[in-house]
């Protein structure tokens, strides 16, 4: 106790000004977490099979509307007798992470092989179906978290290695290859997301010979994914320009390939110095997800507010619940990767690379 | 002592935009031979062994290593640069590997060497440089004296048959100055073919077969190492003497 307030004078209570900032700021954390509590829990419904008993409880949440509409809202419209396919592929992406993450095991490289090629395709498979005995599952009906992660994990798999590939054709000495990547970065990077997703879903069909039927869902992920290189192709161009000329001329001198060189050599260093960039773009990414609504697929927020105007449903707490639980999933991935790109930079750090 | 000229120059002509490094640079080295290359700074001295490994590219004139012309072929860069060793004024070792690891890193992944055959050449050429029980530290825990040591045995560690030096004891704490030039004077004394830019006079007096002296990008005086310091014939060679000596 005497520790708790010796703390506070030194910390909170030193000067005058310090006083009042201290009292302001203590004001504003209470107004917030009692709102918070009051609005979640204390005049809260959480019991209910519509929207009769949120109607009595008026200044709280509506949590039945979340548990009543949970289902669509991680499966969107993908078949209750198949939705264990999508939970494997859930299961077995939340594990091969898990073990990649978790630092030190011995077969992490053949693991992270592995989720890079037989992950995405037994994930296709078993998604899509129409194969080994599977039924065939259209993509409109996938819908909710599923179509959310599906964009943006392969937003952010091929965003990697495609920007990559553009940052270091932006730096080449070879005038065509440099063209090509400033022409490409400059187009994606200069266009909106919105537009982007548009021209996929509305003109591309157009240039595409009649009969060509190329899936709604396939065209955002690569309207997305090109989108995302750019953006990932300038961050790590960055990077790129922070390598000292002597790390360059060192590998010449020893011998080693322009290829050789990058993947040794420099790329290792650039990417560690990107990765505060590179986590912000996929979070960036990540969030930017939601604009597929627009081109009539649903993601996770697509889907709650497609659920709102349910006439089981419509109330005043409804879209509000609805927001605050789509932005508490959305917050829970995004935080999530902010902190392991903390805990990677760390673990880089300590090699003594970032001196 | 032509034909045994391990490294033949002729008529070297390069620029930088309109502004002409080096002027007509003509200079054999034979097998074993110990050169040293002094001038004031921006004479093109670095430029110079620079070309010599093609990390710059000359624009007129021959360079002729080991047998085989250094023109835009592929194939004979990368011969050349197996052939050739270089020691940068800022070391340049890798700083995300270990300091064996930094060794082993192209006798592997150019020469396809084993790797356990590697880390073995590699612990020999540390013992050599004086630094074998740093092999497993990051170069950023080193000092000056000790990364460009490591530098040293990374290049041997390709076997090559010429060392290329530029300015390697520039950047290190006097105290550190020494450690590095006894390196450089064993590896002398064990027969390589070396080209050093440096203003070590006590070295160049020890183990030079010829000084070069270059001022605005060309070669105004050569001489034995006695000679040259002893009795320099050009003024500008003795404008620069005065002022090193007088420091
Ligand atoms: N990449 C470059 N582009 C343009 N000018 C350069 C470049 N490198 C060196 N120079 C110029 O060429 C001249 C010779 O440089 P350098 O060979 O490094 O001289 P030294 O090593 O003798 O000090 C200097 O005037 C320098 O400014
Ligand atoms: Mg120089």
């Amino acid at each position: 106790m005497q520790q708790i307030i010796k703390w506070s004078r030194e910390n909170l209570f030193a000067t005058r000004m310090n006083t009042l900032l201290s009292l302001v700021s203590l004001w504003l954390i209470y107004v917030t977490i009692e709102g918070v509590v009051s609005w979640a829990f204390i005049n809260a419904s959480f019991l209910g099979a519509d929207k009769s008993s949120c109607m009595v409880r008026p200044h709280g949440a509506c949590w039945p509307f979340v548990t009543a509409k949970f289902n669509q809202f991680i499966y969107g419209n993908y078949p209750a007798a198949e939705q264990w396919r999508v939970n494997i592929v859930f299961v077995l992406g939340a594990l091969g992470l898990g073990l990649l993450m978790a630092g030190r095991i011995n077969f992490k490289k053949q693991l992270a092989v592995l989720m890079l090629t037989a992950y995405p395709v037994l994930t296709f498979i078993l998604l899509s179906g129409g194969l080994l005995g599977l039924s065939y599952v259209e993509t409109n009906q996938w819908g909710g978290l599923l179509v959310t992660l599906v964009i943006a994990v392969t937003g952010i798999v091929v965003s990697l290695p495609l920007g990559i590939l553009l940052a270091l054709g932006r730096r080449s000495e070879l005038p065509i290859i440099r063209m090509m990547s400033i022409a490409f970065i400059e187009f994606w990077r200069g266009v909106p997301l919105i537009t982007v997703l548009f021209m996929a879903s509305v003109m591309l069909p157009l240039f595409l010979p009649e009969g060509m039927n190329f899936d709604a869902l396939l065209r955002c992920l690569i309207g997305v994914s090109l989108f995302a290189s750019a953006y990932m192709a300038e961050v790590i161009r960055g990077g790129l320009q922070a390598i000292p000329k002597g790390q360059y001329e060192a590998g010449k001198s020893i011998g080693l390939s322009y290829w050789k060189s990058m993947r040794l050599i420099i790329l290792p260093q650039a990417l560690v110095i990107s990765i505060p960039g590179i986590v912000n773009t996929f979070i960036g990414l990540f969030k930017d997800t939601t604009l597929v609504m627009i081109v009539g697929i649903f993601d996770l927020l697509g889907i709650i507010s497609f659920h709102f105007t349910d006439p089981n449903w419509t109330s005043p707490q409804v879209p509000i619940t609805g927001f605050v639980f789509a932005g508490l999933v959305f917050w829970v991935f995004c935080f999530a990767m902010s902190h392991y790109s903390k805990s990677v930079e760390r673990r880089f750090s300590v090699k003594g690379v970032n001196k | 002592m032509s034909g045994k000229h391990i490294i033949e120059i002729s008529h070297l002509d390069k620029y930088f935009g309109d502004f002409h490094v080096l002027k007509n640079i003509n200079l054999s080295v034979a097998a074993g031979e110990k050169i040293v290359i002094c001038g004031p700074s921006g004479s093109g001295k670095s430029t110079l062994i620079r070309c010599i490994n093609h990390l710059e590219s000359h624009d007129g004139g021959d360079i002729i290593v080991d047998g085989v012309p250094l023109d835009d072929k592929v194939k004979n860069i990368d011969h050349i640069r197996s052939e050739v060793g270089m020691v940068f004024q800022q070391f340049n070792l890798f700083p995300h590997m270990t300091v064996l690891e930094n060794c082993i890193l192209a006798p592997v992944w150019v020469k396809g060497v084993p790797r356990s055959e590697a880390e073995a050449l590699a612990l020999q050429y540390l013992e050599r440089v004086r630094i074998p029980d740093q092999a497993d530290k990051y170069p950023g825990q080193l000092s000056g004296g000790q990364q460009q040591r490591v530098a040293i045995a990374r290049s041997l560690c390709m076997q090559p048959r010429i060392m290329l030096f530029d300015e390697p004891t520039s950047a290190l704490d006097p105290e550190m100055i020494k450690e590095v030039l006894e390196v450089m004077v064993d590896l002398a004394e064990q027969g390589m073919t070396m080209l050093c830019v440096t203003h070590e006079m006590g070295f160049a007096r020890r183990v030079a077969d010829r000084v070069i002296f270059m001022d605005e990008g060309e070669i105004i005086e050569e001489n034995t190492p006695t000679a040259f310091f002893d009795n320099p014939q050009n003024e500008r060679t003795k404008l620069f003497l005065s002022q090193i000596i007088g420091d």
